[in-house]
Formats: C-alpha cells, sequence, structure tokens
C-alpha cells in the first residue's frame, strides 16, 4: 500500500536523523552547527506533515509533539531541534486560528481580564477539520525555511552597523555566525580580532585562520590572557549555542570569564544570535552540571597523566557556561538589533507558552 | 689643570711603576690616584683627538693668514676653550671662540671649563662614574631625604621598538668581554623571533629553539660555565618559578664567587662586581630577569661592595658564600615556613580550596596542612600552553590530597563550591598590584564575582619598587609557537609564520588590580594589598 510505504519511508528519516543527532553529540560524527541542524528537523517537520496520516489540526500536532520529544531527548543539548518543533506548533495554531476566522492574537495572549471574564470556556480543541490546512501548513513551513536560511546574512548586513575603523573586537572559540559577521564588516573597514583559543579543543584556533585568510589582523590568545587584553579591546562580539528566555546565553565554555571581563572593563558585549536560537527554557538556580551542562570527553586535557594519579583525581571538562543576562550589551539577530530584556517579548511572538513543555 | 696633571702624572707614573715592579701591594691612596691619572690621560688623549679635528677644520673655515700666529700659541691655551667649545654644537663654536679667546685669561677659562663639567655631570644622574679629575676624595653621599626624587633609567628590555636603545645594548655587550680577544668571545646579542603583535612591540620575543648558548664558543673565557648551563636552563624552561629561579641564580654566583682570583692590583670588592655584570648581562639575554632575582643581585652586590678592603681574599670569599647561605635560609626558606604558619590558621576543615599553575609556596602550604591534619580538598586549575597545574597536581596527589582538576575556561564550573583561593605571586608591586602568572588576574576577578575570598601568599623579598597599571607595558612574551596545538593529526596554526595577518600572542605574567585581592600573606604578617609600600620603606630603612 503506498500509504504504509509513505510511513515506513517518514519512520525511517525519523531513525536516520535521531541518530545523526545522537552522534553528534559525542563527537564521533561529523560536527554540524545549529543552522544545518535547524534546517533539517524543520525539512523533517515538513516531511512528517505531507507524509503523516491526520485529519485534524489536534492529531498533527500531537504527532508533532511526539516526534519533537523523541528528537530532543536524542540529543537535549541541541536545543534548535525543540525550537523548531515549537514553532512548527504554533504555526500550526495560526493556520488553524485563520481557517476558522478567529483574529489570532486574542486567542493566543492571556490576560488576566480574559481568565476573569472567560471563566474557563473556549479549550480549544482542534478538532476541526480544514482541507486547505495541510496546504497551508506546508507553506508557512516554507517560509520558515526560508527565512531560516537567510539568517546567516540579515545579521551579516548589519556588521557595518556594529564595527568601526581601528577598532579592536574579542571573540572566544568558533561561531559561523561571528565568522561572517566580521567577514562582511572587513570588507569596508580595517579592524584587529583577537581570538581566544577556547581550550581544550581549541576551536579559536580555526577562527583565527580562516579570519586571517580573510584578510583580517588577527592574534589568537590562550584563555589565561583574556583578562590581561581586555583593557585594550573596543567590543566583544560571540556567538552562542543557545539563548535562553530571560535573556541569558548558554555559550562555550569561558564565555563567562569573558563576559565578567568586559564588564569589568565597561566593554560592550555583543551577541550574534539569529532566531532559531532562542529557546524557551530558563536557568534554574542552583545551576546543576546534571541538568544542564554536558561534559566531553576528558581524554584531551589528561593525555599526560599518570595513571597512579589519574585514579585519584576528579577531571571536569564542561562544555557550556551560563552567562547572565546583565553582562550582555545586545543581541543581534536576523530581525534586527534588542535589548537582553526584550528577549521575552520576542518570544511569546515566536512560541506559544503551551508548547513550552513539549 | 689637565696641562698640569701631564706633568704632574709623569712623575707620580714613576713611582707607581717602580712599586709594582717590587710587587707590593699598593695602598688604596695610590689606586685611587693611578685610577685618575688614567682617567685624565684618557681624557687628554680625547681632548687632543678633537681639539686637532676643530683646529684642522677652523683652519679651513677661517682665513689661515690672520689666524696662523694666535693659533699657533693658542693651542695649550685652546685645549680649554676647544673643551667648552666640544659641548657646544662645533658650528658656531669654530667662528666664536678664536674672537673670544684674547678677551678672557687662562684662570677665567679654566673656572668656565670646570663649571660647564659640573653642570654635565649633574645632568647625568643614573651614570654612575668613577669620580673624575675635578671631584674631591670621596664621593659626596646623597642626604637620605623622605621623598627623594628617583629618576630611574628604563630597562632595556621594554624598549625594544627603539633602535638607539638597541644599538646601546649591542655596545654594551661588546665592551663586556675581555679585551683584545676578538669577537668570538663576547656576549652575543639574541635576536627576535617571529612576528610580533603590535601592542607588544616593545618587548623581546625569543624562539625557545635558537637558545643563547648556541651563538657562544666553548670554551667561554667571558662568562663562567656553571652560568653558562643556568642561562640555558632558564631559556628551556628547565628552571621556572621566581623561587627555583633565585635560588639557583644564588648557588650559581656562591660557585662564582668560589672560583673567582682576585687579579693584581685590584680590589676584590670593585672587580667582583664588574665581574658579575657580563654574567648577568648574559642571563638576562637568556630570559628576562624576575623581580626577586633582581632583588637578590642587588643584595649580592651590595655585600661584595661592603667587604673591607684589608680582607684577605679567602676570608672574603667565606664571608660572601655566607651571606649567600643566609639570604637563601632567611628570605626563601624561613619565610615559607613563617607563612605556611600565617596561613594553615586559615584553612579550616572540610575547605574546598582552588589554587591555579604551580606556586612552590602554595604547594608548601598545602602539604603542611594536610600534615597537620587538616580536612580539605583542593581544586588545581591550569591553563594552555604552560599546564603548570600537571606538577601541582602531581605534588598534592603524593601527599594524599584528594584533588580535582580543570582547565581555567571551567572556572565558572567549579567557583560555586570553592569556599577559598590561594594564589602565589611572582611580584608585589608597590601600587599594590600583584604580577603574577597570566590567568591570575581573571581567576581572582572570577572569584570576586561569585564572592570567593582571594589570598594571596608571596615573600617579602619579592616586593619591588615598580609600579604598573596593566599587563601591557612591562611583560614576557615567550614562544609563540607553544600555541600550536596538534587535535586529531591536524595542526590548525602550522604555517602561522607565513599568513601575513595571523599573530600569536603567549603572555607570561599579567597584573591584578589589588580590589579583587583579599588578602596577602607574608612573612612579615598579613597585610592587605596596599600596605606594600609601607613594608618597602621599613626594609629599606633596614637596610
Amino acid at each position: 500500500m503506498p500509504g504504509a510505504d509513505k510511513n515506513t519511508d517518514l519512520s525511517e528519516r525519523i531513525e536516520a536523523f535521531l541518530a545523526d543527532l545522537k552522534r553528534g553529540g559525542t563527537g564521533a560524527g561529523p560536527l554540524r552547527g545549529s543552522a544545518e541542524t535547524a534546517r533539517e528537523t524543520t525539512a523533517l517537520l515538513r516531511r512528517i506533515t505531507a507524509q503523516a496520516r491526520w485529519s485534524s489540526a489536534g492529531d498533527l500536532m500531537e504527532i508533532i509533539r511526539k516526534e519533537g520529544r523523541r528528537m530532543t531527548a536524542a540529543q537535549p543539548s541541541e536545543t534548535t531541534v525543540g525550537n523548531m518543533v515549537r514553532r512548527v506548533l504554533k504555526i500550526i495554531r495560526e493556520e488553524y486560528a485563520r481557517s476558522r476566522g478567529s483574529s489570532e492574537e486574542t486567542d493566543q495572549q492571556e490576560s488576566l481580564h480574559k481568565l476573569l471574564t472567560s471563566g474557563g470556556l473556549s479549550e480549544e480543541n482542534f478538532r476541526q477539520h480544514f482541507p486547505t490546512l495541510k496546504a497551508n501548513v506546508i507553506e508557512a513551513i516554507n517560509e520558515l525555511l526560508t527565512e531560516l536560511e537567510g539568517t546567516t546574512y540579515n545579521i551579516a548586513m548589519q556588521a557595518l552597523e556594529h564595527i568601526h575603523s581601528n577598532e579592536v573586537i574579542m571573540t572566544i572559540g568558533r561561531s559561523r555566525t561571528v565568522e561572517d559577521f566580521l567577514k562582511d564588516a572587513a570588507r569596508k573597514r580595517k579592524f584587529h580580532v583577537i581570538v581566544a583559543e577556547c581550550a581544550p579543543f581549541c576551536q579559536g584556533h580555526k577562527m583565527a585562520t580562516s579570519l586571517s585568510q580573510a584578510e583580517i589582523e588577527t592574534t589568537v590568545i590562550p584563555d589565561a590572557a583574556i583578562f590581561a587584553v581586555m583593557s585594550r579591546v573596543n567590543k566583544v562580539i560571540i556567538g552562542t549555542q543557545t539563548v535562553l528566555a530571560n535573556g541569558g546565553l548558554r555559550a562555550v565554555n569561558g564565555t563567562h570569564t569573558l563576559a565578567l571581563a568586559a564588564k569589568h572593563h565597561s566593554t560592550p558585549l555583543i551577541v550574534c544570535a539569529p532566531m532559531f536560537k532562542l529557546s524557551p527554557q530558563v536557568p534554574y538556580f542552583p545551576f546543576s552540571p546534571s541538568h544542564s551542562y554536558e561534559q566531553r570527553s576528558v581524554t584531551h586535557s589528561l593525555w599526560w597523566v599518570r595513571r597512579e594519579i589519574l585514579s585519584k583525581v576528579n577531571v571536569y571538562c564542561p562544555v557550556f557556561d551560563y552567562v547572565p543576562p546583565e553582562l550582555i550589551t545586545l543581541f543581534i539577530s536576523n530581525i534586527g538589533g534588542n535589548a537582553p530584556s526584550y528577549i521575552y517579548r520576542l518570544m511569546s511572538e515566536l512560541y506559544h507558552p503551551e508548547d513550552h513543555e513539549l | 689643570m689637565a696641562d698640569s696633571g701631564v706633568t704632574d702624572g709623569a712623575e707620580k707614573k714613576e713611582d707607581i711603576t717602580r712599586v709594582k715592579n717590587e710587587g707590593k701591594e699598593l695602598s688604596k691612596e695610590e689606586k685611587q690616584r693611578l685610577r685618575k691619572e688614567k682617567k685624565s690621560q684618557k681624557k687628554n688623549k680625547e681632548k687632543k683627538d678633537e681639539q686637532d679635528a676643530l683646529a684642522s677644520e677652523r683652519e679651513k673655515n677661517c682665513a689661515p693668514s690672520t689666524l696662523s700666529q694666535p693659533a699657533a700659541h693658542k693651542e695649550p691655551a685652546a685645549s680649554p676653550p676647544v673643551q667648552a667649545a666640544v659641548s657646544e654644537p662645533p658650528a658656531p663654536a669654530a667662528g666664536a671662540p678664536p674672537a673670544d679667546k684674547p678677551a678672557k685669561s687662562k684662570a677665567e677659562l679654566k673656572a668656565e671649563r670646570r663649571a660647564r663639567q659640573e653642570a654635565e655631570r649633574a645632568s647625568k644622574p643614573g651614570k654612575k662614574g668613577d669620580p673624575g679629575p675635578q671631584s674631591t676624595a670621596g664621593k659626596p653621599k646623597a642626604p637620605p631625604s623622605e621623598l627623594q626624587p628617583v629618576v630611574k633609567r628604563l630597562p632595556e628590555h621594554v624598549q625594544v621598538d627603539n633602535p638607539e636603545v638597541l644599538k646601546k645594548l649591542a655596545k654594551k655587550l661588546e665592551r663586556q668581554q675581555t679585551p683584545g680577544r676578538g669577537a668570538a668571545l663576547k656576549i652575543p646579542l639574541r635576536s627576535d623571533y617571529g612576528y610580533k603583535v603590535s601592542l607588544f612591540s616593545h618587548l623581546h620575543q625569543y624562539s625557545r629553539k635558537a637558545p643563547l648558548t648556541q651563538q657562544l664558543s666553548i670554551p667561554s673565557t667571558v662568562i663562567h660555565p656553571v652560568i653558562v648551563r643556568l642561562g640555558l636552563q632558564y631559556s628551556q624552561g628547565i628552571v621556572a618559578g621566581s623561587n627555583a629561579r633565585s635560588v639557583a641564580l644564588l648557588h650559581a654566583f656562591k660557585q662564582v664567587i668560589r672560583d673567582y682570583v682576585t687579579p693584581p692590583n685590584e680590589e676584590l670588592s670593585r672587580d667582583m662586581v664588574n665581574k658579575l655584570k657580563p654574567y648577568i648581562s648574559f642571563l638576562n639575554q637568556c630570559r628576562p630577569l624576575s623581580a626577586s632575582m633582581g632583588n637578590a643581585i642587588k643584595y649580592i652586590k651590595k655585600e661584595i661592595s661592603n667587604i673591607p678592603s684589608q680582607c684577605k681574599e679567602e676570608e672574603a670569599k667565606t664571608k660572601l658564600q655566607d651571606c649567600i647561605d643566609r639570604y637563601i635560609r632567611e628570605k626563601i626558606v624561613l619565610a615559607a615556613s613563617a607563612i605556611s604558619k600565617y596561613a594553615i590558621e586559615k584553612i579550616s576543615d572540610g575547605d574546598v580550596i582552588l589554587v591555579y599553575g604551580c606556586s612552590s609556596l602554595v604547594n608548601h602550604i598545602l602539604c603542611e596542612a594536610s600534615e597537620k591534619h587538616r580536612k580539605f580538598r583542593v581544586i588545581v586549575v591550569d591553563s594552555r600552553p604552560r599546564l603548570e597545574g600537571r606538577e601541582a597536581l602531581r605534588r598534592l596527589v603524593k601527599h594524599g590530597i584528594s584533588c580535582t582538576y580543570v582547565l581555567i575556561s571551567a572556572l565558572s564550573y567549579v567557583l560555586p563550591e570553592v569556599s577559598k583561593v590561594f594564589l602565589g605571586a611572582h611580584a608585589l608591586l608597590a601600587n599594590g598590584y600583584v604580577m603574577s602568572r597570566v590567568g591570575t588576574s581573571q581567576i581572582a576577578l572570577v572569584a570576586k564575582a561569585f564572592n570567593v575570598p582571594v589570598l594571596v601568599c608571596c615573600e617579602t623579598y619579592k616586593f619591588c619598587e615598580r609600579v604598573q597599571t596593566d599587563s601591557f607595558v612591562s611583560n614576557e612574551l615567550d614562544d609563540p609557537d607553544d600555541l600550536m596545538v596538534t587535535r586529531k593529526g591536524k595542526t590548525q596554526l602550522e604555517g602561522w609564520q607565513q599568513v601575513s595577518q595571523l599573530g600569536l600572542l603567549n603572555l607570561v605574567y599579567d597584573v591584578t588590580p589589588p580590589d579583587f585581592v583579599d588578602l596577602v600573606i607574608t612573612d612579615l604578617g598579613m597585610i592587605p594589598c596596599t600596605s606594600v609600600p609601607v613594608v618597602l620603606r621599613v626594609k629599606n630603612v633596614d637596610q
């Protein structure tokens, strides 16, 4: 039966994607950037919408929620997967509401007034069947995909507004967004970049070679020298893995130190992050390692240790740092620049509150 | 006076040569006189050369007929105005003096010249010259005032971008060779390596693969072999850490003193200091001297010059070796015990202590504390490219202390569970800043943000009178190739030299502002960072 073939084909693709996600996390497979992950997730969700069997919006949302839970469980630190799932769920809600004819704004926002006046009814069922819903949803997902493809370009376009000549810019580790940002500015302006190498994986080295090939004067410094050279730095521009709901960051380890040093010298800290990295997660305190931190293999930092010492020593190698929003000056995303205090508002436009927990 | 000196000196010289031939030791006054004569003769020779040069110039410029007569018998009297003219630019002098000279008398000219020489000498404060022919016996001592104006000469190692300074250094190294021996035996000038980041163009950057000793010929008669070995150990990083370097230096000097033989007609106190100067230049070239080494050298020089002249050589040498032993014992070993005693009061049971890199003093404190049965655990923070924390880890684990090891980028991850931070110091500056291994200021900054107390442990012999507010003006640049690393068989930064826009920066030290440091534990007690100039003053008054 054609339906069964489609189903097996679909489930195969989903399994392949999950396996990829799991492998990418352990560092064994090819490292993929968040943008790629976001694109692939969205493409997969579009395929699910097109090929899975569903009759009403509610069914579709259930299916997507189920698959989304599996995908986020495969690689918890890769938050873009969950973000894309929530975006698609929001799209479905919007399209459903539009098909029903009611305006979207009144439905979504919960206000005290609404709670008092509505009094518990209007439990949206999403059970109504609309024939055009499928096509609409797929079209909306295509728009989302186009938006995803243009994020890096949109961010890089804003570079000249933020970088002037003869500046000294500091960055840490390797971020493709920041790389394109700086290369775009370098076409018109001359400035100097200092890259902190971010041990033990030293992604900063690759960033430095790539920037120097674009004719940008680059210097590589070890992580220990961040505070020492910060007094001569004009701006700090970093990328991040995730933007949290309170405006804080989950970024590569060493970023918190960098942010503190920048705060001490009153140097602006600019974060270049596309909107698909915005996640409704909040950091909860105390920030315990089992929840949000991840430990990579420590063999890189320990190859030199003799066995008798190794057995008596604990070694930690966290991958991410939490940076509180007070240390951040500006977010540059594909929709423009924002202060960290505005992030909650952007989030409410992207995701529906009921989708925060998948 | 210079003229009369020529005639006088001839007689005195006969006396002195007679005494020399008899093989007796000259008395101190005779030695001083001999030195004065040598100096004045040198000056006469120089004067005569310049005089000849100027005279020939003058004869070329002015009409030969009018000046031939006055010029001829102006020669001896012309020497004073020529010397005065030397200090001014020669061009206008050539025209003016011949017209002035007939008006002034010889005595007035002499007085003029003397005044000018005094003015010149007064305007060169940093230069320590032997008393010239003008001064009276004994140097006038500067009265110890409350606020002595300190006009320091900027050290050479922070003026690498000034070509004149480099030329002067090259000349100084040449002068320190055995005279008349040739280029193979002088101290070579070490050349910089690689592209230097523009912010640091005033500092040296050497490569470890090209140590200075390769340019020396063996055996070198200028430099004692113990010093050559020490220099090599410094430049290759075999002896590292400020205490280790100072102790190694002092032991090497002890050996030098043991092997020293006073040459005839020289005083031990003066000659030995002169002998030590090329060694110090050599070691400075191998690796810039640390503040602790600088203080140790000052102490040795003072002790040597305080040796009374009637002291016999063997006695003097034993005395100096005892002084060095006492210095090491008091300032380093006993100080470490005193500091441990104070520091152990600050360690309570159940503490989690964070240390950075490998500081011999902090390791000593922790080992002593564990022997006194305090229950604590240690987190060792390490950083690339030196990775000195490995050594600290090894020492602590050997003593049975439970340890954790992280890299400095994981600092925000471990700090919430830390109760105290113990840091070592390379030097404590007079404005309260702590100069230490690069990364220390970062640790202090993040610890402050997490409200964790920061304690710095430092012996008083590392206190220095310099002031510094950032890590740029005076620092040390290590070999930039150390930053390269191979991950998964690929070296990302290989061939960084060929890429014109790429630079690697390997700093060695940084300065921590005093507001990040809560307490400094020294052998004199526990003081706040701002009390460092008080300690320095107390030390100076003692000495």
